[in-house]
């Protein structure tokens, strides 16, 4: 089971999601927004970042890259895919999740811990969680507030602080099939107690475990 | 061809850009101050020589790329 994260021009937490993942357990390889091939992959991780430098909107110009084509066709298979950060606004603007992230409430860039609770276990990523579990990691954005007019989004994580005014304290929001996921904290910086939290593991273990066809 | 495109946000979502100027301008005494929209303004040129046929690819543009149907409408204006 072969995992892709995928990295954009201006991507930079591809090592963080690779060493989680790897770390888990999993096989991992970066691979080039170019790429016009993941056949050979199970599942996908769009990491955090500012893919093209975030102009004209986060993510409006990294969903025209060559691979998106073959994060769709994985994500139309029912294979597991993940958008961290700045992935959740590029699979935001795919049009692969409902919504779209814009800025932050209070205008400010959050960069600090948060607490999260288990909205929805049905997800990649919620799968090895409980319902109404705690998960303390950090989150790290400026357009990290996700609105979504049609009210459409399965919330699978949700802040219980509210810092950024995110529609129903949503940090993570899945496709109505569960198997592609935004989330907007960064669960691969919670791996390792040492760093401050271990919160993640559950997260990207569901991730991992998601990659093995049912 | 000039073509100008204005892309504003819906009013039915947050504008907290707007929000803030807004409060800036009541903190300066500018109480007159209802409401504050930040829109975005794209200046494109092309070789294209046909109004409608510029105006009908910008549109596509927009529907394409510029603009985020969830958030956001738009205006294409041919400048010539």
């Amino acid at each position: 089971m072969k995992t892709a994260v995928v990295v954009f021009p201006g991507t930079n937490c591809e090592q963080d999601v690779a060493h989680a993942l790897t770390t888990l357990g999993g096989e991992v390889e970066l691979v080039w927004h170019r790429e016009p091939d993941l056949s050979e992959f199970d599942g996908v991780v769009l990491p955090g970042g500012f893919a093209h430098g975030d102009y004209l909107r986060t993510g409006a110009i990294a969903r025209f890259s060559p691979i998106m084509a073959e994060v769709e066709r994985l994500a139309e298979a029912g294979r597991p895919v993940l958008g961290i950060c700045n992935g959740f606004q590029v699979l935001c603007e795919a049009g692969l999740l409902p919504g779209a992230l814009i800025a932050n409430r209070d205008l400010a860039f959050i960069c600090r811990f948060v607490e999260l609770e288990v909205t929805d276990t049905g997800t990649i990523l919620t799968g090895a969680a409980q319902m109404g579990q705690r998960i303390r990691i950090p989150l790290n954005s400026y357009e990290g507030n996700w609105v979504d007019p049609g009210n459409s989004g399965r919330v699978a994580l949700r802040y219980l602080d509210d810092p950024n005014g995110s529609q129903g304290s949503a940090a993570a929001v899945a496709n109505g099939e569960g198997n592609v996921v935004g989330i907007m904290p960064h669960p691969e910086r919670g791996v390792d107690e040492l760093l401050g939290s271990g919160d993640g593991r559950v997260l990207l273990e569901g991730f991992l475990h998601s990659l093995v066809p049912a | 061809m000039k073509v100008t495109v204005e892309i504003t946000r819906r009013p039915e979502i947050a504008d907290p850009q707007g929000s803030t100027i807004q409060r800036a301008l009541h903190d300066l005494g500018h109480n007159a101050v209802m409401s504050v929209r930040v829109d975005r303004v794209i200046h494109l040129e092309l070789d294209n020589e046909d109004p409608d046929a510029a105006r009908a690819r910008v549109e596509d543009m927009c529907r394409q790329v510029l603009a985020n149907p969830v958030l956001e409408d738009f205006t294409v204006k041919v400048d010539g």
